[in-house]
């Protein structure tokens, strides 16, 4: 655990430098607290509403894991597809880019229409701006398997479905995570979009849509304390799928390096 | 070696009537480069081994070597000529194990494929660990083995694929020289146990001496062949042997007249 801890010592660093930056900014600048408050408002914002944030946190959470399992699998099998049918990677390739231009609000509701108030329609705003980082890492995993494997497993009697159950698709597994620590990185602002354009109806609507009423109405310490708590659980989900990686791809990370 | 594996089918080439051994008659072989240009790999190659026979060939890079084990192993097509040979399995140059595998479920992939449950698979696969110098080895994992334990690996993946033709695509080419050694007398022992038909392919002309029964050269592309050899000499071999050196003059004499034809 020692070089761990000696690991995160200059991102540490770095944030206590930008934390005192930023509080002397607010200090010297005297700009207004409805437009940016000091670290230490913030701090107290998230001491004095900790049972409201961590309730909202709990939602928000439970949003980004399941929709990423949701993007996970969705962009897996479509990849699967797209790598074992010529005729399926022209049809869904172009589909699959052109989602990503898809403003979320235009089919916000109806999503909600479909699927209630529910988490659900939240899910799938989520895997929708995460499965593509997924697709795209799994499709090149899939391909890259070098052709002499190909000629090897011919040469052993491997029907088609053996090669891809030996070589292809444990090659592709790794991938798939290494593209979800892609989508992690919009996954956060994914639930936040996904909690801001499909109305909720339980007590606790989530942290997104927190920071967003927080933020119109003038509570700002309190929306930067709800981003913070974000910007952590970022890092904390991002290190986890690395751990994941780490697990079930070892001889990846020998030949690449840890990524955190 | 249990029959079920041996009588699998393959598509091509047909079987010859000499056992398993090889024939190859005039066989002639082009494809089309990128450029959509056509290379001539090979033409009009004649060659013959008999059953359990290690015939080497040897030439320059790029004189159609793999094309020709690739014909043997029927991933590709002759254009012109006949080839008969057994059911052949291809050991490729780099070891390509998978490296999510561990060395004894690696060497027992052809097994798995032949639907072999996991757990005898294994079992198959671990009796030869200690035959092949690799008892200890069994669960470590590709990248934490040494070049030369790599490529036994790939060797025992080979051979268990129970078919009765070896095709060996330069298996010790990436190895420093003191374990290429080792590995061409790991080779040697090993066949001596477990007789095959081999074709070894190398561009090592002392490595085809040391290891071969009938040594063929071929020229540089198009492949033609352009001296055969007969290697009567009694294994053990030593490569400070005088007759093995003077077998290794003769054919690097075939290889420089040919290159500066």
């Amino acid at each position: 655990m020692r070089p761990r801890i000696a690991r995160a010592a200059p991102a540490v660093v770095l944030v206590a430098a930008l934390l005192g930056a930023w509080e002397l900014y607010v200090e010297v600048s005297g700009v207004q607290a409805d437009l940016l408050p000091a670290p230490h408002s913030v701090a107290a914002a998230l001491w004095d509403n900790g049972g409201l944030v961590w309730r909202n946190f709990a939602v928000t959470a439970e949003e980004v894991v399941l929709g990423l399992g949701l993007a996970l699998a969705a962009g897996f099998l479509l990849a699967v597809a797209i790598h074992l049918s010529p005729l399926l990677r022209r049809a869904i390739y172009p589909l699959a880019v052109g989602s990503q231009a898809v403003p979320i609000p235009v089919i916000g509701v109806l999503l909600v229409f479909w699927w209630g108030f529910g988490i659900f329609p939240k899910l799938v705003v989520i895997a929708l701006i995460c499965f593509f980082p997924v697709l795209v890492t799994t499709v090149d995993a899939l391909a890259a398997v070098d052709p002499d494997q190909a000629k090897l497993l011919r040469t052993l009697d491997a029907s088609r479905w053996q090669a891809f159950r030996f070589a292809e698709l444990p090659a592709a597994l790794p991938a798939a995570l290494s593209g979800a620590r892609i989508a992690l990185a919009v996954g956060v602002i994914g639930a936040f979009i996904a909690e801001t354009t499909t109305p909720t109806s339980g007590a606790y609507t989530g942290l997104g849509r927190e920071i967003l009423t927080d933020a119109a109405g003038f509570q700002t310490p309190r929306a930067y304390a709800g981003t913070a708590v974000l910007f952590v659980f970022a890092i904390a989900c991002f290190h986890a799928l690395a751990v994941a990686e780490r697990r079930i791809a070892p001889w990846n990370i020998q030949r690449r390096g840890d990524p955190l | 070696m249990p029959t079920e594996l041996q009588s699998r089918a393959q598509p091509s080439p047909s079987r010859t009537a000499d056992g398993d051994g090889i024939l190859l008659e005039n066989v002639s072989r082009s494809y089309a480069d990128a450029r959509g240009g056509v290379v001539q790999a090979l033409t009009d190659v004649s060659l013959r081994a008999a059953h359990g026979e290690l015939l080497a060939v040897v030439g320059p890079s790029g004189c159609g070597k793999t094309t020709l084990l690739e014909l043997l192993c029927g991933l590709q097509r002759a254009d012109s000529g006949s080839i008969a040979c057994a059911p052949a399995v291809l050991m490729p140059q780099r070891d390509l194990l998978l490296p999510w595998l561990s060395a004894v479920d690696n060497a027992a992939l052809a097994l798995r494929i032949a639907r072999l449950s996991r757990v005898r698979a294994r079992a198959r696969a671990a009796a030869l660990f200690v035959e092949l110098g690799l008892d200890g080895f069994e669960d470590a994992l590709p990248h934490e083995l040494s070049g030369g334990m790599r490529q036994r690996v790939a060797f025992l993946r080979t051979l268990l694929s129970g078919k009765p033709l070896l095709c060996l695509d330069e298996p010790f080419g990436a190895l420093d020289a003191i374990t290429r050694g080792e590995m061409q007398e790991w080779l040697a022992g090993t066949l001596a146990r477990q007789p095959r038909t081999v074709v070894l392919v190398t561009h090592d002309v002392e490595e085809a001496i040391l290891l071969a029964d009938r040594v063929a050269v071929l020229s540089p592309r198009p492949g033609r062949v352009i001296a055969q050899l007969e290697v009567e000499l009694d294994r053990p071999r030593a490569r400070t042997d005088a007759d093995v050196i003077a077998l290794r003059e003769q054919a690097l004499l075939a290889l420089a007249t040919s290159g500066r034809r």
